[in-house]
């Protein structure tokens, strides 16, 4: 499990040297790099501890010092142009195979700590931070929400390996009480339950796209130059596409939700 | 009052339905209910599954006052598919929370409660009930900065999953002893971590850790009171008028100070207890 994890390849060949002034949980990495533009941006990812404190979060997973070590990153990024009207880019990295689960994350409360990163998150998009999330691995469930999933645009690597979901397919198939071979066959025909990232893409949550790579698990620079190339044009989209999540609404597939907001909006102002 | 007469002359709260939970909180005759049963909007995923679907998709949402303030309520109907988040309903949540906040910035003071009775993501519509969850996280956000969003999870279904990071982000959390209030669904860390990780049938030792006395007195929820409807009204009209000046989800390095004293040990309740015990001077 470990080995696999993408996160630092990503950060190694995107990034410089991370940041040394900034005390975090070490698997919380924050580094500066530079876009096709020369504008520079902070990423920030999670990869795996094995010497985690927290022995239920050494694989990569979002446990309770993810949650608030990312909540601390964003905010010291959002401290440092406090007084600046031009907010640095936050590039989120994402790899994340879930949350974590054990005893000591529910009773220490992980709920509060992912809320800490989500809040973070959020705040610096609605100040003005353009924040993307590249989605290079897993994107699952809470740890997802808690990195990734409070960004202007959502970019996903074009790969089989790459998904997004609400629960693994085992706990998943438990809960609702089916088997495995059911649960694919009804992720087929119902968009919102498949696991690939075409199902994904066409819920209309890719704001900022698919995009292909040679190799997903050892980029090389030309990769590397691809993903800078488009991180910068997601940027100039989030100038157009203001703080808010309304560029995820349009699909076909979502028209539910552009069908409640446009009802209830009329609703509220009706008198 | 003896226990048993107190008992037998309260109003239970977490007995009643969403539709009502709300019309008795709401001032008398202020309720106006916002894409109500008669709309039908449904949930355009779980016919396909051979599941009937519900004409609100199990979730409430009306505009009204709790005394004389302007509030949008919306309450989760956990009879309905465990109160789970889909397409419909989370979006429901996420526009009510929205259009709030749009009145704000228009110089309307309105606050917002948030009935949460759901074990987060409804499996059948996944992806589009993570993303709705996404989208209330940020509305809570953005609105807690003008009023209060007050969380309130009476019981019995708890809130989980990702709505549980929503009842996080409130600017207030009310719990009962009936309430729990935990990331991940016990039966979920059991099947993850193992039986002796997290047992998920020993009522006790779940409630320990994730009830709502437990949250409170460790700090992690701000009111806990019985299941009354008469008390939790008291509740939300006083926190719907009071202003928190510091939220507890962006209290970063008072956590990671007390995580990194937590040991290698396996968690108590009394433990957490104790790891929390100044976390309420955090917020004031």
């Amino acid at each position: 499990m470990t080995a696999q994890n993408r996160t630092q390849v990503w950060l190694d060949v995107l990034t410089q040297a991370p940041l040394t002034e900034l005390e975090l949980p070490a698997s919380i990495v924050v580094a500066k790099g530079v876009l096709a533009d020369q504008q520079s941006a902070y990423f920030i990812g999670v990869k795996p501890d094995e010497n985690n404190p927290f022995p239920r979060a050494r694989n990569g997973e979002v446990g309770l010092l993810e949650g608030w070590g990312l909540a601390k990153a964003v905010h010291w990024i959002i401290d440092q142009d406090a007084d600046q009207n031009h907010k640095t880019p936050i590039i989120a990295i994402v790899d994340v195979p879930s949350q974590a689960y054990g005893r000591r994350e529910e009773a220490l409360g992980i709920h509060l700590a992912l809320a800490g990163a989500v809040g973070a998150y959020a705040q610096a998009r609605q100040l003005g931070h353009p924040v993307i999330a590249l989605l290079v691995g897993k994107a699952m469930s809470g740890a997802f929400l808690a990195h990734g999933y409070q960004a202007n645009q959502i970019v996903a690597l074009d790969d089989a390996s790459v998904m997004v979901h609400a629960m693994g397919k085992e706990s998943a198939a438990r809960v609702t009480m089916r088997t495995i071979d059911q649960l694919e066959a009804l992720s087929a025909k119902v968009p919102p339950m498949a696991y690939d990232i075409e199902n994904y893409a066409s819920l209309g949550l890719l704001s900022g796209g698919l995009l292909q790579v040679q190799n997903i698990a050892q980029p090389s620079a030309e990769d590397s130059q691809k993903v800078l190339q488009h991180l910068t044009q997601c940027l100039e989209k989030t100038q157009q596409d203001g703080t808010d999540l309304s560029n995820r609404l349009g699909s076909k597939n979502r028209s539910a939700t552009a069908r409640v907001k446009e009802l209830m909006t009329a609703q509220w102002h009706a008198e | 009052m003896s226990d048993t007469n107190q008992l037998l002359n309260q109003h239970s709260f977490v007995e009643l339905s969403a539709r009502q939970r709300i019309k008795a909180l709401l001032d008398v005759g202020s309720m106006r209910e916002l894409l109500g049963p008669f709309d039908r909007i449904k949930s355009p995923w779980l016919g396909l599954q051979g599941i009937v679907a519900q004409a609100d998709d199990g979730v409430v949402v009306a505009k009204g006052s709790i005394a004389g303030k302007a509030v949008v309520v919306a309450a989760i109907e956990g009879d309905f598919q465990g109160g789970s988040m889909g397409e419909v309903s989370g979006a429901k949540i996420a526009t009510a929370l929205q259009l709030a906040l749009e009145d704000n910035r228009a110089g309307t003071p309105r606050a917002a409660v948030l009935l949460l009775e759901t074990g987060g993501v409804r499996l059948q519509e996944a992806n589009l009930g993570l993303a709705a969850i996404a989208d209330i996280h940020s509305a809570i956000v953005e609105l807690r900065a003008y009023q209060p969003v007050i969380g309130v999870v009476a019981g019995s279904v708890g809130c989980f999953g990702g709505m549980s990071i929503a009842a996080a982000l409130c600017s207030d959390l009310l719990v009962t002893r009936e309430a729990r209030v935990g990331l991940n669904g016990p039966q979920v860390i059991e099947q993850e971590a193992g039986l002796e990780e997290y047992d998920s049938r020993d009522r006790p030792f779940i409630w320990s850790f994730t009830g709502g006395q437990q949250r409170y007195t460790s700090g992690l929820a701000d009111e806990f009171c019985h299941d009354s409807v008469e008390v939790i009204k008291d509740k939300i009209a006083h926190l719907v008028q009071s202003e928190r000046p510091r939220f507890r989800s962006d209290q970063y390095e008072y956590f990671l100070t007390q995580l990194y004293q937590a040991g290698p040990e396996q968690a108590t309740p009394e433990r957490v207890r104790e790891l929390y015990t100044n976390l309420e001077e955090q917020l004031l």
